[in-house]
């Protein structure tokens, strides 16, 4: 584990699902699922912008975007049949949400495995939200070069 | 105590129409005493967010794989398994899936290793049974009675191949059921992007590629003997008593392609290479092929 400290959102994210049975972490992340937001309108039209995670079953896209005060948002789309995928991204996209670039690269790449729930969603579904994570900060890296 | 078969004229082309039933047939015998209805997804929460009423949840990886070594689970955890699913030794199981049945066709198949008989596939899945806005319900399905599976041998061979066993297999048909990007080699990841599984791209060689969703239809149900017949054995050039090992990436969609070759078209003795591409593209010393053309099957090594 790194010593880096995490942003106050993740750590209480995954404070959440530590505190929970392992059988009753799959329902906090339904409930996850249920709270990811729909795309924002103007994406609807300009899917282009949107960026597929390939390494999720589902099809999942990405968008990441800093506004004019340096803060971080993560808009993602994934299908209603595709709850797991969901309840990943939106927990990445609640966790990012308002930092700074920053504090956003700095969030460990092994966060995901901190949740408690591989064992109970399989290590193979488990690469999925790795790989969101890898990509959102990968986009958030171009962004900061641009 | 089987319960009664579907009758339906489509069924009666297929080899066994017995593995098939239809969402018309299940609503009616929803409830049957002996019949235990699983659903089987590649997402793990989906049956949470509505399943069949009364149905139980059987997930892949989570109830079907050995959470170390990597194989099924032996004949103690199926056994147990199975009871707490609700589930005998002469249940007639009909198993439902989301994506075309695929990993419900898994769950058969895994079923089939440990000898379960009468297992069988709603044609359409999940889907084909939303889209016709049948009964779904989040309730918790409450088992009515307890079951005490049978600790059975796991019987691998008829129906499982390994690597040794696709080795010494060349010069008989292989069919790779992955995309074409996958059986060609063609790398999608790019610098920086997290790469999954294989290190090597390309197929097996001799395999022919038919990806196993041409076998549905667009309403996910399994498309007719007459239809079957003309990709497998016309396009793919499979015959009458051909010994056949299907794989992909895991050996779950294969076993999708299994279940037709096997249920629907009659083939006997095929076999599904779980290990597939993830072992295969990283073994050291197997021998593999690039590009659309299947190449030359290597001598047998025994």
């Amino acid at each position: 584990m790194t010593s880096v400290e995490l942003p106050e959102q993740l750590a209480e994210i995954r404070n959440e699902f530590l505190e929970l049975e392992e059988k009753d972490r799959l329902l906090l992340l339904l409930e996850f699922a249920n709270e990811l937001p729909a795309l924002p309108a103007r994406f609807e039209d300009h899917p282009d912008l949107l960026e597929r995670v390939v390494e999720c079953q589902s099809p999942v896209y990405i968008f990441v975007e800093v506004d004019e005060a340096g803060a971080v948002h993560l808009h993602a789309t994934a299908p209603r049949e595709s709850p797991t995928t969901r309840g990943f991204v939106s927990i990445i996209a609640q966790g990012v949400e308002g930092l700074t670039v920053e504090q956003a690269l700095a969030v460990p790449d092994d966060y995901p495995s901190s949740l408690g729930i591989t064992r109970a969603v399989s290590p193979l579904r488990m690469r999925g939200m790795t790989a969101m994570l890898a990509r959102t900060k990968r986009q958030l890296r171009a962004l900061a070069a641009a | 105590m089987s319960v009664e078969l579907d009758p339906s004229p489509k069924f009666t082309a297929y080899a066994h129409p017995e593995r098939l039933v239809s969402a018309n047939w299940l609503q009616e015998h929803l409830g049957t005493p002996g019949l235990v209805v699983v659903e089987s997804d590649e997402d793990v929460l989906l049956y949470e967010v509505g399943h069949i009423p009364g149905s139980v949840k059987i997930d892949w990886h989570t109830d079907l794989n050995d959470p170390v070594e990597r194989d099924f689970i032996g004949s103690r955890e199926f056994a147990a398994m199975m009871s707490s699913k609700g589930i005998s030794r002469d249940s007639t199981v009909v198993i439902y899936g989301d994506k075309n049945n695929w990993w419900a066709a898994y769950a058969l198949w895994v079923f089939t290793l440990f000898g379960h008989e009468d297992v069988r596939l709603l044609d359409g899945g999940r889907d084909k049974w939303v889209a016709e806005d049948r009964d779904m319900t989040t309730d918790k399905t409450v088992l009515t009675s307890t079951a005490d599976y049978p600790v059975v041998p796991r019987e691998d061979a008829p129906i499982r191949a390994f690597r040794d066993d696709v080795l010494a297999h060349f010069g008989n048909p292989l069919i790779d059921v992955r995309s074409p990007e996958e059986y060609t080699g063609e790398r999608t990841h790019m610098p920086a992007y997290p790469e999954e599984g294989a290190l090597r791209g390309g197929h097996i060689p001799s395999a022919v590629s038919v990806p196993w969703a041409r076998a549905a239809a667009d309403d996910a149900t399994f498309r007719t003997r007459e239809e079957l017949d003309a990709i497998y054995r016309g396009e793919a050039g499979l015959a009458e008593g051909d010994n056949v090992i299907a794989y992909c990436r895991i050996g779950e969609r294969s076993s999708h392609t299994w279940f037709v070759l096997t249920h629907l078209l009659g083939f006997q003795g095929v076999r599904n290479y779980d290990g597939s591409w993830t072992e295969w593209g990283n073994a050291i010393r197997v021998p593999i092929v690039l590009g659309t053309e299947p190449g030359d099957a290597p001598k047998p090594r025994r």
